[in-house]
């Protein structure tokens, strides 16, 4: 048994097997491996007893359940108004060019994934961002490439 | 007696059941509301919105498709604010949809098409999305195309897929701008477990799903003065047929169909119900064989219940999601691969021809059959067995295009040597045929007598009951088979793929008694296969049932074996059934594959 | 002005301390079913996440559905752009809404609630599963049979919406389902099921333990009791503040604005864009008979000052509807692509000016026709800003 399939089978007995477990084992998954691999779908379709189709179908739909390959740290930077008006493009600039990436690409390191996403609901806190499930607010571009200088460490 | 309510559908006043949805409402009263996502067999889905209809005190307009009934409501199905919303709503699919008709296989047959030219959508004001898009053209499978620039995303192939067949091949994916239709992870359809029973085809409104179709090969291979080419017919074809060239579903067109073959320049013309007797004999024997050996020989190792074999659906889908049953299936080959085996051996060798100048066409109601001829070991006779499927829809395409006035021809017989067929034959095409055909001959051979059942009608088997089970007692049988005296011959019959699960569900879990299984991977049977003329509903495939039990009843011969041709054949050419010829040339294997 | 209008009330009910929520508890339950609804219909609560249904009734219609098996489910999904009372909530008073969800569950007969929070929420889940098993431990002392689980989203707007909430829940694709049926009679598992803002539950914590006078006295008709908005963008107060319902625009500007205010959209992308001139006449609140308009309201309140392009505004919101758009309907899947590539067209001058009127219909179509609210929505902001703004969308 390969890592991934101990680790669904682990979720399995975690949440159950049921069409309601779905949503917590893809969540689990990406939580270890930070995006759903073909093998894990497959994985979870066999273990849950469900079409691969209907598990890929529902991944797919949720904004945080990444079937492409990602980075050790996700780097979700809030695009909505807000953080807009209150300079996220600045803050994204300082990102891209210390990491040598644009939004949607992942360092060739593995460690770093950048990609916009919509409202965090720290909008009185603008510009703000998650880095995995962290939340980092109040962003300048100096905050932050003192941010990901800490995170370089890891 | 439940209540009745009344709503009025643009003043006219009508009583209703509750529940009911104001789609059904309307139809009582000869009002029709344009619909795109809504099918008849499938459960409804309220997303293409284009059946808006407004509801006086709303003020948003509700789909008729999923809004049900109240008491006193009061609808307008066709207001100035409905037609304009209508309007938008088509012109927005259109927007985002591949609108080349001229270019398309469905011209003339599209439901987007229709409703655009039933709105006089005539100018495209709205900005074209496609360029936008990276959509793909799925054409690796040899039986489905997958055009996504032209899908609507109505879902009725997903709920096909998932409610009808059970197999979820396809799934909606991604959300917003970027949902689509998909199978796991965007592979081709051939790489997944596509059956290739072609529902999903039967039930596309427009150009995304259609069938990989041959008909240029054909009409090569017939303009060249080299080729010989031989077709055979299945037997739902002849009741299917006439609905894409001006007749009513349930049209028996056998007679024209031979007529228009004929005309349409094929050398020989014959049927697939030969060889369907032929299977019975060939599976008949079979069936006996393994019960001897279970019954009386006390074999362990048999495999019971036996299974038919004669649906490529089916097959595919056995061998991806049970593939430890395998050996349960009938080593059979369907009617379509055994003709197709004989045409380049006995027939080549008896019209003394070279057979590798024959061309092997067959007319069928499937998309899985042009599937299964492409099967790597369908070769048998030395070549390729069947060269080229046809679906009963291409057909009409080529009489069509030959200009033939099919309505008016005069009936033709089928060609000698395998052309000649029986009621048993036939009854192939609907769900529960093959279980009757194989009784009436097997029956007989163990028993002496005929099947105990007026007329030979068999009618516990017949119906369109997702799962059928029926029994027969064998009593005093003749002396080679007394160890079947007494035995109560069981078996059952499913249609659809998703019944096929509930019974190989309940096999593996060893709650199956019956001793031999038919499934036909579509709904109704071969009748309404994935090439049968579109629209499809369970009223035309209960037409189309009628019709097959017509042709049974009027055959001259209604059993398998009594056939003089399938006679002549294992006195010439097979020797016996289960023989060293018949092994070679009308006997398979199968392959297990992934179940994801 | 008519007399109707506040001046900006503010109240402190939600984030007052909670420690007495175990009597409050105790105390409630200790009530008939009928005698809580009937305290909740006369408060004239309304839902606050948006949508604005009188809870009361919501509760009311749950309890006399037939089912053995019934949820309550405190929707966390809070995802509406410039929204961010929802977090503070659940960080500061989470057992407010916990003895909310037990009364409910109490009332109408269920033994489970469900919180589902939104993914991007992560960061809230353990502090809010420990004050969970305490909460739950106190109940089973007052043998009140009732669990609460947490349900994390995924990343997707459109799981606030109740249906697709209830799709998600269910391990789907949060996709909206069709209404009628209605939650209260058909919702998670198919079953009856209350479902509230967590905003909602919070108020009727305060409805219980105050009583509901006191909440009904705040406000102004139609829009009774305390809110809590959102405050963001061009703001030198940025924040969460509580405040009673019925407040004009005007004065919502003058104690929020940085002086230079050009537009607030209110409710976020789903609401409205009101320009200077009409701060006097709009009031926030419900749908009533004021004078003027009267906006329904999630809270979000954005702040925009002269240096603000609203055509980048309304760029922003239609990229977001086109991205959270669960993409089932055609209206809103088609529409809201259509709606962001024609005004980037008329931009552009690849279209005429003319060609925003097409859209204004468009806009129309899709809140007549699309399946859920999202949908129905994206013509209040879209509407509000070209008819508002339109030199901006051409120029």
């Amino acid at each position: 048994m390969d890592p991934i399939q101990s680790l669904i089978k682990e979720l399995a007995v975690k949440h159950g097997r049921k069409r309601e477990s779905l949503l917590p084992v893809l969540q689990g998954v990406v939580e270890q491996e930070r995006y759903l691999s073909e093998h894990s779908m497959i994985e979870i379709a066999r273990e849950l007893d469900l079409p691969a189709a209907e598990v890929y179908g529902t991944a797919t739909f949720y904004s945080f359940l990444e079937h492409r390959k990602m980075g050790r740290f996700v780097i979700r930077i809030c695009k909505t108004i807000s953080c807009s008006m209150k300079g996220k493009n600045q803050v994204l600039l300082a990102i891209q060019d210390m990491l040598k990436i644009s939004t949607g690409e992942t360092t060739p390191d593995g460690r770093f994934s950048l990609v916009e996403t919509n409202c965090l609901g720290l909008c009185h806190k603008a510009p703000a961002m998650l880095i995995n499930e962290e939340v980092y607010t109040d962003l300048t571009p100096e905050k932050v490439r003192e941010l990901l200088s800490e995170y370089m460490m890891k | 007696m439940t209540q009745k309510i009344q709503v009025n559908i643009n003043g006219f006043p009508v009583d209703v059941k509750p529940g009911t949805t104001i789609l059904e409402a309307a139809s009582k009263v000869n009002v029709t509301i344009p619909t795109l996502c809504y099918h008849k067999d499938l459960c409804v889905a309220g997303n293409c919105r284009v059946c808006v209809v407004e509801v006086a005190g709303q003020k948003r307009l509700s789909a008729a498709c999923a809004t049900p009934c109240e008491d006193g409501m009061d609808i307008l199905t066709n207001s100035l604010k409905v037609r304009n919303s209508r309007k938008h709503i088509i012109e927005l699919l259109l927007s985002e949809h591949n609108a080349d008709c001229t270019k398309c296989y469905k011209n003339g047959k599209c439901e987007l098409q229709s409703l655009a030219s039933e709105y006089k959508i005539m100018t495209q004001d709205f900005i074209e999305l496609l360029p936008w898009k990276d959509y793909t053209i799925d054409m690796i499978s040899p039986s489905i195309i997958k055009d996504d620039s032209k899908c609507i995303r109505c879902q009725r192939c997903v709920r096909t897929c998932a409610e009808l067949q059970g197999v979820n091949a396809l799934t909606v994916a991604y959300k917003g701008d970027k949902m689509k239709i998909s199978t796991f992870f965007e592979k081709p359809m051939n790489d997944v477990v596509c059956t290739n029973c072609g529902q999903c085809v039967n039930r596309c409104p427009t150009g995304a799903l259609v069938e990989k179709n041959y008909v240029e090969e054909v009409w090569d291979a017939i303009s060249d003065p080299e080729k010989h080419v031989v077709v055979q017919t299945a037997p739902a074809v002849r009741v299917g047929l006439g609905e894409d060239l001006g007749f009513d579903p349930g049209s028996r067109v056998t007679g024209k169909m031979v007529s228009a073959l004929k005309r349409l320049g094929f050398d020989s013309v014959m049927d697939t119900d030969f060889s369907a007797d032929l299977t019975i004999m060939e599976e008949g024997t079979e069936l006996l064989t393994r019960l001897k050996k279970a019954l009386k020989d006390k074999d362990p190792d048999v495999k019971l219940p036996m299974a038919t074999s004669c649906s490529p659906g089916w097959i595919k889908y056995i061998e991806h999601m049970y593939p430890e049953y395998l050996g349960n299936l009938s080593t059979c080959k369907s009617p379509q691969q055994m003709f197709g085996a004989l045409v380049k051996t006995y027939y080549a060798k008896a019209r003394n021809l070279d057979p590798s100048k024959i061309v092997s066409v067959s007319i069928m109601p499937c998309t899985a059959k042009k599937f299964e001829a492409a099967r790597s070991e369908m070769h048998d006779s030395g070549y390729r067995d069947v060269d080229y499927v046809l679906t009963t829809r291409e057909l009409s395409i080529m009489i069509k295009q030959a200009g033939i006035d099919f309505m008016n021809l005069a009936d033709m017989e089928f060609d000698r040597l395998m052309g000649e067929s029986t009621g048993a034959a036939v009854i192939f095409g609907v769900t529960g045929g093959v279980m009757e055909a194989a009784l009436r001959t097997a029956y007989e051979l163990v028993t002496g007598r005929p099947v105990p059942f007026e007329n030979l009608n068999i009618t516990p088997v017949r119906g369109m009951t997702g799962v059928k089970e029926a029994s027969i007692k064998i009593e005093n049988p003749l002396k080679e088979w007394k160890f079947l005296d007494g035995v109560e011959l069981r078996c059952a019959i499913a249609h659809g793929l998703i019944n096929a699960k509930t019974v190989m569900d309940a096999v593996k879990a060893g709650k199956a008694s019956f001793h031999f299984l038919e499934v036909m991977a579509c709904p109704g049977g071969c009748l309404g296969g994935g090439g049968q003329p579109i629209p499809t509903n369970a009223e035309i495939r209960e037409k189309r049932a009628k019709a097959i039990y017509e042709e049974d009843a009027w055959k001259p011969i209604r059993k398998s074996h009594e056939n003089p041709e399938v006679q002549k054949i294992y006195k010439d050419f097979l020797g016996e059934p289960l023989g060293e010829i018949s092994h070679h040339l009308l006997h398979t294997k199968y392959t297990p594959r992934q179940r994801f | 002005m008519a007399e109707s209008y506040h001046l900006l009330k503010r109240a402190d009910f939600i984030f007052r301390n909670e420690n007495d929520w175990e009597e409050i508890l105790t105390k409630t339950i200790k009530r008939t079913p009928q005698d809580i609804i009937n305290e909740l219909i006369s408060s004239e609560l309304k839902g606050r996440g948006g949508a604005g249904f009188p809870t009361g009734l919501k509760w009311k219609i749950t309890a006399e559905a037939k089912s053995a098996e019934k949820y309550v489910i405190c929707n966390a999904d809070e995802g509406e752009p410039g929204t961010f009372k929802d977090r503070e909530i659940l960080s500061r008073v989470p057992y407010k809404v916990l003895t909310a969800m037990a009364v409910c569950a109490h009332i109408i007969g269920s033994k489970k609630g469900i919180i589902y929070l939104r993914g991007e929420y992560h960061s809230l889940k353990e502090a809010l599963e420990k004050s969970i098993s305490e909460f739950e431990y106190y109940c089973k002392k007052i043998k009140l049979d009732f669990s609460v689980e947490v349900f994390m989203g995924s990343g997707a707007y459109i799981c606030g919406e109740e249906t697709a909430l209830f799709e998600s829940l269910e391990g789907h694709r949060g996709e909206p389902r069709n209404k009628p049926p209605y939650p209260t009679i058909k919702g998670y598992m198919d079953k009856p099921t209350v479902i509230n803002n967590v905003e909602t539950l919070a108020h009727t914590f305060t409805i219980f333990k105050y009583g509901s006078k006191k909440f009904y006295d705040l406000g102004v008709q139609f829009s009774r009791g305390t809110k809590l908005f959102s405050v963001s963008g061009d703001t030198p107060k940025p924040g969460i503040y509580e405040l009673e319902l019925g407040m004009s625009l005007q004065d919502f500007v003058n104690e929020f604005g940085d002086g230079d205010t050009k537009a607030v959209q209110v409710g976020g992308a789903s609401g409205f864009l009101v320009p200077r001139k009409k701060f006097q006449e709009t009031a926030i609140g419900y749908q009533g008979k004021l004078t003027g308009i009267s906006l329904p309201t999630g809270g979000s309140m954005m702040i925009f000052n002269s240096s603000r392009s609203m055509f980048n505004v309304l760029d922003n919101y239609l990229e977001f509807f086109r991205e959270e758009s669960c993409g089932q309907c055609t209206p809103c899947r088609v529409g809201c692509q259509q709606l962001l590539i024609g005004i980037k067209a008329v931009k552009r001058g690849e279209r005429p000016a003319q060609y925003l009127e097409k859209l204004l219909k468009l806009s129309e179509t899709m809140q007549l026709t699309a399946k859920c609210g999202l949908g129905q929505s994206v013509a209040n902001s879209f509407a509000s800003i070209v008819e508002n703004f339109r030199e901006e969308m051409i120029y």
